[in-house]
């Protein structure tokens, strides 16, 4: 029942949609067209239906109903309840469910609080994301029905992949798509814009919010994915250039660069036709990105829901959206190219740099993920690993991160480098002092080492906006500019540490043997089985000393899931102020000894703690934008109510 | 300096087009991949066919490279594609060292490597190459039918390939492994 209750809100959301989108285009060419009142309702009423479709779903997989053929192929009565719910997202239908699902809540809710831009723009921008919607929910309702029956019932359901029952697994894909999906209110408001004329510094102001927040999940949606694939896989390695997280690194950089965009097009009014074609790539990189996972293309270690028959509806959904917004864009950037005029040293032309690099590194990533499918197509087999991401991008990040130590710094319009100079001297003092000490500790040239004495001097630089301004005044806006800066700085720090000084061990142990690993004595001290509620696993005791200090206990384990039958490993991890010692447990050899994997990684979490520091930065800078404007309507309020009053006493 | 820079970003009219030929590139890409048949079948592509002629230069300063002569000297080989930079061939290299420890002669093919990152990795994940050629450009990997590290190939004696393992051999398969190289024996 309650599975045919959320097919039917599913259908009733989309012929919404297809309302949604008529009512938008009606209104573009009649302003006065009575089907554009209810644009703004309908987005409304459709996010609802579409939520509740989804909760529909969450609750059938949360009691497990083996009716439902997706349920009982992706879930286990005997998994607890929290990997039940995640198992709504942890296969194709379901995560293209959530997708409509953001979709639809995202535009719902710009229809209920944007009141900023022309209604006229507005019902543009609802009827471009009805449109992308309306793909969506075609492919949902006649190629990958969630809630398709299965009939007779199965006894028991097939299970879900052992990689992905972590807690991770139950906030993370949701956190990207809320970025994903979130962006394409950018791509909506770019289409809405184009189609009205309406690119100004309006148009930015209002799109930077929403922008704003779909970057901001999407920050911690990858930081917490490289923290994920970090602990859960057992390889010690944080970032694996892999076609997944590639797919979303490239829509984090294309709205990274919108980002910065929109503040050039809001304060300056420059950079017209930039912004809107940026707002266009981001969301199209996540759809593309999307595209490149779901239709297993790409071959991948993240490979958990891929289903090569459907490649070719999503592509064909793909060169729908994304081609007729280009075309769009074509037609009509022309006529809105022109902007404000700017000096090449000015806050304008940092931005400017900065949207050049980031769109470099964009292509770079682009190109490495595309590239096997590029030989493919001539006969040939390869792939590109690291030694072509790392030093390609290096190319591009260095320089820009020299500019993000600048930028910040100068004026809007016109400014000249020997204003800012004594700034610029306290971060380069620091990163000499930093030279210094790496050169002292003998770290071998290369990306590592200029990392090192890169990472101090930004995160000094990144402060600098600070000097000379009161602090209480400064608006949160700047506060969120100086600690994403500044988390980008701390970021770098880490991955330098991690690539500089990793130590790392790999032993055949006998019960009591004692190893060391950088600073740290580790003593195994026993095995044990141990049980879960679909799991078996022998766990190893292991006490660890550091520097000879008290003993704390590490547990790793070498897990065996029964429904699918896998073997994974459970990493033990024990963080300190100064790194992360990572514990893996292997196989027992022939004679009795236990495989253990030891890393001493210092400043390892940095990586993560400069994440949720530019995520944090992006929280910052939301808030602000959505104070001031509430202070705004506040303002405008009282200003309208005391006329009233006034207007009733005469 | 303070020349105007922005009527440099004064796009021209045929410029705004890019974007859109771009994409229907990158369309036509993915639709070949997608329409050309699923191309999972390369093990048996290979197998059955001599190793083609290579001869790559030492990997490493304290062994030979390898060449195809030295695969087909009447004993059988296994060929692992490896490189410093690739994490699932560490977690690899304990069967790797286990099937040394059983007697079988492992040649290594360093995929795009240095010399220096190599010998860190030799010496934290142990050592069992007779051999190992430096392939820089990944030139051997392609001409084998090789699509990554790690793989695995079984060359018999007369350098003929046995068995291609695509992927890390996992504990449970180190078994499997030397019943195939007996076999190729």
């Amino acid at each position: 029942m309650l599975a045919e209750f959320g097919l039917a809100a599913l259908w009733l959301a989309a012929a919404l949609a297809a309302l949604q989108l008529l009512g938008g285009a009606m209104a573009v060419r009649d302003p006065d067209n009575a089907l554009g009142a209810a644009v703004r309702p309908v987005a409304v009423v459709q996010g609802l239906l579409v939520a509740i479709a989804f909760a529909a779903l969450v609750a059938l997989f949360g009691q497990t109903d083996l009716s439902v053929k997706l349920v009982a192929e992706n879930s286990h009565s005997a998994k607890p309840l929290i990997y039940k719910l995640a198992g709504t997202w942890g296969n194709h239908e379901g995560s293209m469910l959530l997708w409509v699902t953001v979709m639809g809540l995202a535009g719902g809710f710009v229809a209920l609080v944007e009141r900023r831009l022309p209604e006229a723009t507005m019902r543009a921008t609802l009827a471009g994301q009805a449109f992308v919607s309306l793909g969506f929910y075609g492919f949902l309702l006649f190629a990958s029905n969630p809630f398709a029956r299965l009939s007779p019932p199965p006894a028991e359901g097939q299970g879900l992949n052992p990689l992905l029952q972590d807690p991770g697994l139950a906030f993370h894909p949701p956190t990207l798509y809320l970025g994903y999906v979130g962006l394409s209110i950018a791509f909506s408001f770019a289409i809405g814009a184009l189609v009205t004329r309406e690119v100004g510094p309006a148009f930015a102001r209002t799109m930077r919010p929403w922008v704003l927040g779909a970057w901001i999940f999407l920050t911690l949606g990858i930081t917490a994915g490289s923290y994920w694939a970090y602990y859960d896989l057992g390889w010690g390695g944080w970032w694996f250039w892999d076609p997944v997280e590639n797919a979303s690194l490239m829509p984090w950089l294309a709205a990274t660069a919108l980002l910065h965009s929109c503040s050039v097009l809001a304060a300056r009014n420059a950079l017209r036709a930039w912004t809107v074609m940026l707002g266009v790539v981001a969301f199209s990189m996540s759809m593309i990105g999307t595209f490149l996972v779901r239709s297993g293309i790409l071959t991948s270690v993240h490979a958990f829901a891929v289903d090569p028959r459907r490649g070719t509806f999503i592509l064909a959904l793909l060169a729908i959206n994304i081609g007729s917004a280009l075309v769009l864009f074509a037609l009509r950037a022309a006529t809105v190219t022109e902007g404000e005029r700017f000096a090449v040293t000015s806050r304008e032309g940092a931005l400017v740099f900065n949207n050049v690099m980031l769109s470099s590194i964009l292509g770079i990533v682009l190109i490495g993920t595309l590239y096997p499918l590029f030989t493919e197509a001539f006969g040939e087999k390869v792939s590109v690993g690291p030694p072509y991401f790392n030093p390609m991008t290096a190319i591009f990040v260095v320089p820009m991160l020299l500019v993000l130590a600048v930028g910040p710094l100068l004026r809007w319009r016109r400014d000249r480098l020997a204003r800012v100079q004594l700034s610029l001297l306290p971060p380069l003092v620091v990163s000499a002092g930093a030279l210094v000490a790496v050169l002292a500790l003998g770290v071998r040239p290369g990306l590592p080492m200029v990392g090192l004495v890169l990472a101090p001097g930004l995160a000094v630089a990144s402060m600098m906006p600070l000097r000379g301004r009161h602090l209480r005044r400064l608006p949160l806006a700047v506060w969120g500019m100086v600690v994403a800066h500044a988390g980008i700085a701390v970021a770098l720090f880490g991955m330098a540490c991690d690539s500089a000084f990793s130590t790392e061990k790999l032993v055949a142990a006998h019960i009591g043997d004692v190893v060391a690993v950088g600073p740290w004595q580790v003593t195994l001290s026993g095995i044990e089985p141990v049980a879960g509620a679909n799991w078996t696993a022998l766990e190893g005791e292991l006490l660890v000393r550091y520097e000879g200090g008290d003993a704390i206990r590490m547990t790793p384990q070498a897990r065996s899931f029964w429904a699918p039958p896998q073997n994974t490993t459970v990493s033990a991890l024990h963080t300190r102020w100064n790194g992360q010692l990572y514990t893996v447990l292997g196989e027992e050899t022939e004679d009795g000894r236990w495989q253990l994997r030891l890393w001493w990684k210092p400043f390892v979490p940095l990586i993560w703690g400069g994440g949720f520091l530019v995520a944090l930065g992006g929280v910052l800078a939301l808030a602000g934008r959505v104070l001031a404007d509430l202070r705004r309507i506040v303002v405008r309020d009282k200003i309208a109510w005391r006329r009233l009053r006034q207007g009733r006493r005469a | 300096m303070s020349e105007p820079a922005a009527s440099a970003w004064r796009t021209a009219r045929w410029a705004l087009w890019l974007p859109l030929v771009l994409f229907a590139l990158f369309v036509a890409l993915v639709l070949g991949g997608l329409l050309r048949p699923e191309n999972r079948d390369i093990p048996s592509r290979m197998i059955g066919q001599p190793m083609p002629a290579f001869a790559l230069r030492a990997a490493v300063p304290d062994r030979p490279g390898l060449a195809r002569g030295d695969l087909a000297d009447g004993r059988a080989h296994l060929v692992n594609i490896f490189a410093s930079w690739c994490i699932p061939c560490g977690v690899e290299a304990p069967q790797i060292a286990q099937l040394a420890a059983q007697g079988a002669i492992i040649d290594g093919i360093a995929i795009r490597d240095h010399p220096e990152d190599l010998a860190q990795y030799l010496a934290r994940n142990g050592d069992p190459y007779q051999r190992i050629g430096a392939d820089d450009i990944s030139a051997v990997q392609l001409a084998i039918g090789s699509s990554g590290v790690p793989e695995t190939f079984i060359v018999d004696g007369k350098g003929i390939i046995r068995y291609q393992h695509i992927g890390d051999i996992r504990p449970e398969e180190v078994p499997m492994i030397l019943a195939r190289l007996k076999d190729a024996s």
